[in-house]
């Protein structure tokens, strides 16, 4: 046995590739690290290797010839799950239905050969925690679909895991109580310090939950770093367009201005090359009457929201110009806008 | 994993190396035993060159089909509609239902001498009603009344325990959609029930070509190939046709299901 | 109200079929108690026709109760591992073990017998025993245990199951006593319950299997039905049923799906 319990697990991957054995090609060869405590949250569309990637790590599949999963710098990729001591959760739950609510939950632990007293001690515990303690003796068929899902984090942190997997464990629920869930489960995470590592399709849930976010695409990689950084400074298009919305410029930069059909936008640092600036809605905005500048365009939509207006702003582009404006006055459709762009703000690919 | 699959095998041995040891070798024998007769091999043939054999063969499909379908429909309404409804007395039904799996064939033709023969319930009425004595129990329908009453109580539970599993939700959804009850039932529950369906009829269809009890009881002359071969074997000792008629009724029996699985799982396929 | 109507017409048709299963039991029963069945109830009720079978065929009775408990060992032992696996692994390799094993119910019984007499027939201690018989009804019913219990692991995500399991901790041999044998309980059970009655029942090869040291219930019922009057016929039926009934009832009762989905409606 090569993990114990207690202490938070770095987690590496290195050259993980995986190939099914039908030919399909899931993973590119990944490096990849995680660090004792921090909550990695695994984020892209569908089918591009987010569960795979958590299986390997897991140890329910093996990577391809020459890739190597490490915990704690150890070398575990021949260590089946069932001695790894991760916590799992999966999306459909994996409850076992011939137990009770408290039988599943108390499962790793007699698994363990935890004395009753101990087990029982532990098993109420994660039940307070939960706060599922009524359901203790139901069967799992009469769970609703969060109860379950309480039950299976339970369940899966009963054991006090180093690891804690979670495979997109909110998207068989509804909106509220996705977000009800995600706060118990960021603060469960933060108060646990435990190494989590979390897969989903939800951006919103991402960033909320994640130290950092790795974005992957078709089996790749595109971006590593802390949600700030993925969300500001985009290290792909791919990334640009998947999280949050983006704003396009295209034109020339010349002598610190870029200029488009907008319009000209003083840019000291503007690299020679540019052809394409993106920026996102709140760091474009409304100028004031008084404000020098030389952007403008039509409105072509507005929506009040009631703490702001969302704009779409016509301004020759393909796509127009989404603004999200806190000015106390109405807009009208075909209105001319002058526009400012805070520079700070502004993405070259 | 390489550990698993070594498992799995071990697990799998046992039934392995029994059938094995008194199936495929003791059949292999069979099949030698039959080309070693007074016609060699040309035994094989005998059911289909041999008018009389060949004659007992259709009738011995014929039966098996009208009992499969005869079988599916009635356990099929039954069964769908005892899961669904629990109501009292639920439980009383599916005990009588199911009383009979446990009748040996040859009971079996006892109940429908019971039915339908010379002293037999069925004749009563119809002597009372019209004056004419209706008893059929020694021909090939009460051979195919018994085979129905035979096969109801097995395919009652395989249905039942098929729709159990099925998932209510899938049927609320049909009629959310607005699917009448008989869109429901052709949509959903026979879908859903296709696979529980193809293995009890399967099981059916071979049991009714395969069995001989019932016949053995109604009378020596109802004309199936279990009886024919029973007479090679015991009056004739003409142990190598036995054998042989027997091998082909298998073969001919095992590959009536493989193909009717077949098109099951490419039904099946073709759906999802 | 529509829907009340096709309740009716289904409860309807169900009570149906169940007078086409009952009645003709019934009818044996009464012959098997009254004086002369020819006459009918008014020549009087009687036991001793029961007795008379009751003296005459005991032994087939106890046999048959011996071969189909050991039967039911041998079929849990043999079939409940295989269907574990037949479920877990679907490659060429188990699809056609699959098919095999499902050979001794396409092949007629008689055939079954037949092979088994030409090839083991010589061995005289094992010819004689009912341990011959025994090998001939567990060929018969093992794809029945099989088959039901391949059946309920299939409708469940056994897979995530273990998979789930092993996250916890649970090895190869834990999952499956935990997970796996729980999980296909309602499939043994109706597996349980064909493989008993079916080997109680076994006509077909028994009927060429048996030696007259080793003469089970359904052949005795042969013997009877043939040579013996309807009433005789009857009584012994009647002792069939009385035997069968409490071991099918104990089995169905077992073997009756928990209630849950109620509570849960309840519940919620
Ligand atoms: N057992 C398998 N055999 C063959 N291909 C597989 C298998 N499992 C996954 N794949 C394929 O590998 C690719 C990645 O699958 P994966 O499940 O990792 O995607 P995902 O990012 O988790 O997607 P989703 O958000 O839909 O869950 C997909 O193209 C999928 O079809
Ligand atoms: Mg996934």
């Amino acid at each position: 046995m090569t993990t114990q319990a207690g202490k938070p697990l770095a987690i590496a991957l290195e050259n993980c590739a995986k190939t099914f054995p039908d030919g399909t090609r899931a993973l590119e060869p990944l490096d990849f690290a995680i660090h004792a405590g921090e909550t990695v949250v695994f984020l892209g569309p569908s089918g591009c290797g987010k569960t795979t990637t958590l299986r390997i790590i897991a140890g329910l599949e093996e990577p391809d010839a020459g890739g190597r999963v490490l915990f704690d710098g150890e070398d575990v990729t021949r260590l089946p799950i069932e001695q790894r001591n991760v916590g799992m959760v999966f999306q459909s739950y994996a409850l076992f239905p011939n137990m009770t609510v408290a039988g599943n939950i108390g499962y790793g632990l007699r698994i363990r050969g935890t004395q009753e007293a101990a087990l029982k001690a532990r098993v109420g515990e994660m039940l307070d925690m939960m706060q599922i303690a009524r359901l203790a003796d139901r069967r799992i068929d009469q769970l609703s679909g969060g109860q379950r899902q309480r039950v299976a984090l339970a369940r899966a942190l009963a054991v006090r895991p180093r690891a804690l997997l979670l495979d997109e464990p909110l998207t068989a629920l509804d909106a509220k109580l996705r977000d009800t869930l995600r706060l118990d489960i960021d603060s469960l995470l933060r108060s646990l310090g435990i190494t989590a590592i979390y897969v989903t399709h939800d951006q919103a849930e991402a960033m909320a939950l994640g130290d950092r976010i790795v974005v992957m695409e078709h089996g790749r990689v595109a971006q590593i770093g802390e949600p700030r950084e993925i969300y500001q400074r985009p290290a792909t298009r791919f990334v640009a367009e998947f999280i949050g919305t983006m704003n396009r410029l295209t034109g020339s930069a010349k002598n610190g201005v870029f200029s488009c059909k907008a319009g000209n936008l003083p840019w000291a640092e503007a690299p020679a090359n540019a052809t394409e600036i993106l920026f996102r809605p709140e760091d474009i905005r409304v100028a004031e009457s008084h404000e020098e500048t030389g952007l403008q365009g039509t409105v072509a939509a507005a929506f009040f929201l009631g703490d702001r207006t969302r704009l779409f702003v016509e301004v020759g582009e393909a796509r127009p110009l989404v603004i999200e404006s806190t000015a106390r006055r109405a807009f009208r459709h075909g209105e001319t806008v002058r526009l400012a762009i805070d520079p700070r703000g502004l993405v070259v690919l | 994993m390489r550990h698993e699959s070594r498992r799995l095998i071990l697990l799998l041995l046992p039934a392995g190396i029994f059938f094995a040891a008194f199936f495929l070798l003791p059949m292999a024998r069979l099949f030698f035993i039959g080309g070693s007769g007074k016609t060699g091999w040309a035994a094989y043939a005998a059911i289909l060159t041999d008018a009389h054999y060949f004659s007992s063969l259709l009738s011995t499909l014929g039966v098996a089909t009208a009992t499969t379908a005869a079988t599916l429909a009635i356990s099929g309404i039954s069964g769908v509609f005892l899961q669904r409804h629990k109501f009292p007395g639920n439980g009383a039904l599916v005990a009588m239902l199911t009383l009979p799996l446990a009748f040996p064939g040859v009971v079996i033709g006892f109940m429908v001498i019971m039915l339908a023969g010379r002293m037999g319930l069925i004749g009563q009425v119809t002597q009372a009603l019209t004056g004419e004595k209706l008893v059929f129990a020694y021909t090939m329908s009460g051979l195919f009344m018994g085979y129905v009453y035979f096969s109801i109580p097995r395919t009652i539970l395989t249905v039942m325990a098929a729709a159990e599993k099925l998932d209510p939700r899938l049927e609320e959804a049909a009629r959310s959609l607005g699917a009448s009850p008989w869109r429901v039932v052709l949509d959903v529950i026979i879908p859903g029930l296709k696979p529980a369906f193809i293995s009890a009829g399967a099981i059916c269809f071979a049991t009714a070509v395969g069995a001989f009890g019932t016949a053995f009881t109604l009378a020596a002359k109802i004309n199936v190939l279990p009886m024919v071969i029973y007479t090679e074997f015991t009056l004739s000792a003409n142990i190598a046709m036995a054998a042989a008629l027997s091998f082909v009724l298998g073969i001919v029996t095992w590959l009536v299901l493989a193909v009717a699985r077949t098109a099951a799982g490419s039904s099946v396929a073709a759906a999802g | 109200m529509k829907h009340r109507g096709l309740f009716l017409l289904q409860l309807g048709f169900t009570l149906v079929v169940c007078a086409f299963l009952i009645v003709p039991v019934i009818l044996s029963i009464m012959a098997g108690l009254t004086v002369n069945y020819f006459v009918g109830i008014e020549s009087g009720l009687t036991l001793r026709w029961v007795i008379e079978v009751w003296n005459g065929y005991r032994d087939t009775i106890f046999l048959s109760i011996g071969l189909s408990l050991a039967c039911l060992v041998v079929t849990l032992i043999l079939g409940v591992p295989a269907a574990y696996v037949l479920a877990k692994r679907q490659t060429a390799l188990t699809r056609a073990m699959e098919e095999l094993l499902v050979m001794p119910v396409a092949v007629p019984g008689l055939a079954t017998a037949l092979a088994l007499i030409v090839t083991y027939g010589s061995l005289s201690g094992f010819r004689t025993s009912w341990g011959f018989i025994l090998v001939g009804h567990v060929l018969f019913t093992l794809p029945f245990m099989v088959r039901s219990v391949l059946a309920v692991l299939s409708a469940i995500d056994l897979k995530t199951l273990e998979e789930g399991a092993a996250s916890l901790g649970a090895g190869f041999w834990p999952r499956f006593r935990d997970i796996v044998l729980p999980n296909c309980r309602s499939g043994i059970l109706a597996g349980s319950l064909m493989v008993v009655t079916l080997s109680m029942g076994e006509f077909n090869m028994t009927w060429l299997l048996h030696t007259p040291f080793t003469k089970t219930l359904p052949v005795g019922l042969a013997d009877a039905y043939a040579s013996l009057r309807l009433e005789v016929g009857s009584a012994y039926t009647l002792v069939f049923f009385l035997m069968i009934m409490p071991l099918l009832l104990a089995l169905q009762a077992f073997a009756k799906p928990r209630p849950a989905k109620f509570v849960a409606e309840e519940t919620e």
